[in-house]
């Protein structure tokens, strides 16, 4: 962390300018440009298309399409679905960051590589294996029909499909952060004397609040918006079984385009959202790294 | 490090709940398609999964999924050349924008895409006179693709190509590199492994993805129907071990996928540390 500490040039303004190291003014302008178009073209045109769409047949059509029964009720649902698998994952993921940042033990980078698993199967196949295990035809599926447990074709299944998909954001987001940053703090504080969860609340948890905080937000944002995997273990019945994403399926293929569009503006509101959050917090991060490198820059300004 | 276990608790706790969690939620589910596809007969599972019209699906998937990564490859380092390295109005406001596919719900890019290509779309309506189609062809997958994939190469390229030290540079150019051979010569290879790394994320990536492509692809078989789509078709009839063979496929193609993309890592980190 020393070095991490030392003063960094006091800006970071255009370091290309010195004519070795930097393109000619037209090389740097053209780039920018076919840069600039190129994004402009894949994101900022769809974006604006979603709204254009959405407002297409008048303000009135727009806010009828987003206050109808089945519109709301999925809303609801997306809600729900949210608000019980991030909490979960949120335990899972501090649970996991802290065994592995904090202790060695032997298979820890299978465990790693277990973490990330969801994010490497498709969405379609994540659902899939629940029909699989829980299904009529599923492993527990006649156990399940004995009970009168109904899982799949459920809001159930969505919120199993919904937490498998979401499980990696908060762990991977905090094992970096928690490793980088030792266990030396915790130690002290158990030596002279706290408790586990007083060490766990007082010291840890400020240290890792933006970075849990930044997952949280990642996480939060794919439980709302997850399409594939809940398609598959969705009942699609209107008002029952369905997300604000899938809401907005059934709209366009019923060819209710404006309508359609209109609850998709709503989900891209919240990806605006998501992204204005996780932009603020990225540059509070930096902030409180660099707060963090204060006393030491004072120090070396003292000594020279 | 044997001291620390000793002084902080919570190590049993904590790896028993990660543990747990992950055999109940991953690695039980996973193994259903393990399970079920044994189910099959080892000619059976061939003649699915061989089937021309599944073939025709991973032509469509792979060959969509290469174009778009590769596509992604070249204008992901552009753009994150062109955000480390120049300054101009916007662009801390551009750089978040980048993560735009990771937040939209992919049902959203799906429509939006699909509208913006068709024939009367803002975009499709220009291409068309050329004879153009994007919106319901091999091509429209290709787009969203590369709407999806494009955030995993900026974001893989943008921290290497920062922390690359602009001396070297200097140097170079001291001992008369001209500029395009510094880039060439010097900054390319640096950044190559990171390169190389987020063409593999965008592409794993777009093998696996469903919602933004289902609405553009037009889902003709053997034309234009995705290997996910394929695998909800076989669902919805109830083919469930036809899906887990094409699902295993799958599967096993991202798995080689994922540990390339270790190997990767690890060597450019073996690299930086020699």
């Amino acid at each position: 962390m020393a070095t991490m500490a030392l003063p960094r040039p006091a800006t970071t303004a255009p370091r290309s300018l010195t004519r070795a190291t930097g393109e000619s003014r037209a090389v740097r302008w053209t780039l920018t440009a076919i840069a600039l178009v190129f994004l402009a073209l894949t994101l900022v045109l769809p974006l604006a298309l979603v709204f254009h769409e959405a407002f297409s047949k008048g303000l009135a059509a727009y806010v009828a399409a987003i206050r109808e029964p089945d519109a709301l009720s999925a809303a609801r649902l997306t809600l729900l679905i949210a608000s019980i698998a991030v909490p979960i994952n949120l335990v899972f993921g501090v649970a996991a960051a802290w065994c592995i940042a904090k202790f060695e033990f032997p298979g820890k980078n299978l465990l790693i590589t277990l973490i990330d698993l969801p994010f490497a199967v498709s969405p379609v196949i994540s659902g899939m294996i629940f029909v699989l295990l829980l299904g009529t035809n599923g492993w527990f599926g006649s156990w399940l029909q004995e009970h009168d447990i109904k899982i799949i074709f459920a809001v159930p299944g969505m919120v199993l499909a919904t937490t498998f998909v979401t499980a990696p954001f908060i762990a991977r987001e905090l094992i970096p952060l928690m490793q980088e940053q030792g266990a030396d703090e915790e130690e002290a504080a158990i030596v002279l004397g706290a408790g586990g969860w007083q060490t766990f609340f007082r010291i840890t948890l400020p240290n890792i609040k933006w970075g849990l905080l930044y997952g949280l937000i990642l996480c939060n944002a794919r439980a709302m918006g997850e399409f594939g995997a809940v398609s598959v273990v969705s009942g699609h019945i209107r008002g029952e079984t369905d997300t604000l994403p899938l809401h907005v399926e059934i709209l366009y293929n019923e060819y209710a385009f404006a309508a359609s569009f209109a609850v998709a503006s709503v989900l891209t509101l919240l990806a605006l959202v998501t992204l204005t959050l996780k932009t603020l917090v990225e540059w509070q991060q930096k902030r409180s790294a660099s707060d963090a490198a204060e006393p030491a820059r004072i120090l070396e300004r003292t000594v020279a | 490090m044997r001291r620390s276990r000793g002084v902080l608790p919570g190590f049993g706790l904590s790896l028993g709940i990660t543990c747990t969690y992950l055999s109940l939620l991953v690695l039980l589910p996973l193994a259903t398609i393990v399970g079920r596809t044994s189910d099959l007969s080892w000619s059976a599972f061939w003649g699915t999964i061989s089937n021309p019209r599944v073939v025709a699906s991973y032509r469509v998937t792979f060959g969509a999924s290469l174009v778009a990564a590769l596509v992604n490859t070249v204008f992901g380092l552009l753009v994150a050349w062109v955000l480390v390295r120049y300054r101009f109005p916007g662009r801390r406001v551009v750089d978040a924008m980048v993560d735009l596919p990771f937040a939209l719900p992919t049902a959203v890019a799906g429509i939006a895409l699909t509208t913006l290509y068709a024939g009367n779309g803002w975009v499709g309506s220009l291409l068309e006179p050329f004879g153009i189609k994007v919106s319901y062809t091999w091509l429209g997958i290709t787009v969203a693709l590369i709407f999806i994939g494009l955030p995993f190469v900026v974001r893989t390229v943008q921290p290497v190509l920062d922390d690359l030290e602009i001396e070297v540079e200097e140097a170079a150019a001291s001992l008369g590199a001209q500029r395009w051979q510094t880039f060439s010569r010097v900054v390319f290879p640096s950044v190559a492994p990171a390169l190389l790394t987020g063409f593999a994320l965008a592409f794993a990536r777009a093998v696996g993805e469903y919602g933004s492509v289902v609405f553009i692809s037009g889902n003709m078989p053997m034309k234009t129907e995705i290997v996910p789509l394929l695998i909800i078709t076989k669902l919805e009839q109830y083919d469930y071990a036809g899906a887990t063979a094409v699902a295993l496929v799958m599967l096993i193609a991202s798995f080689v996928l994922l540990l390339g993309i270790n190997l990767l890592q690890w060597a450019a980190r073996r690299r930086s540390e020699a």
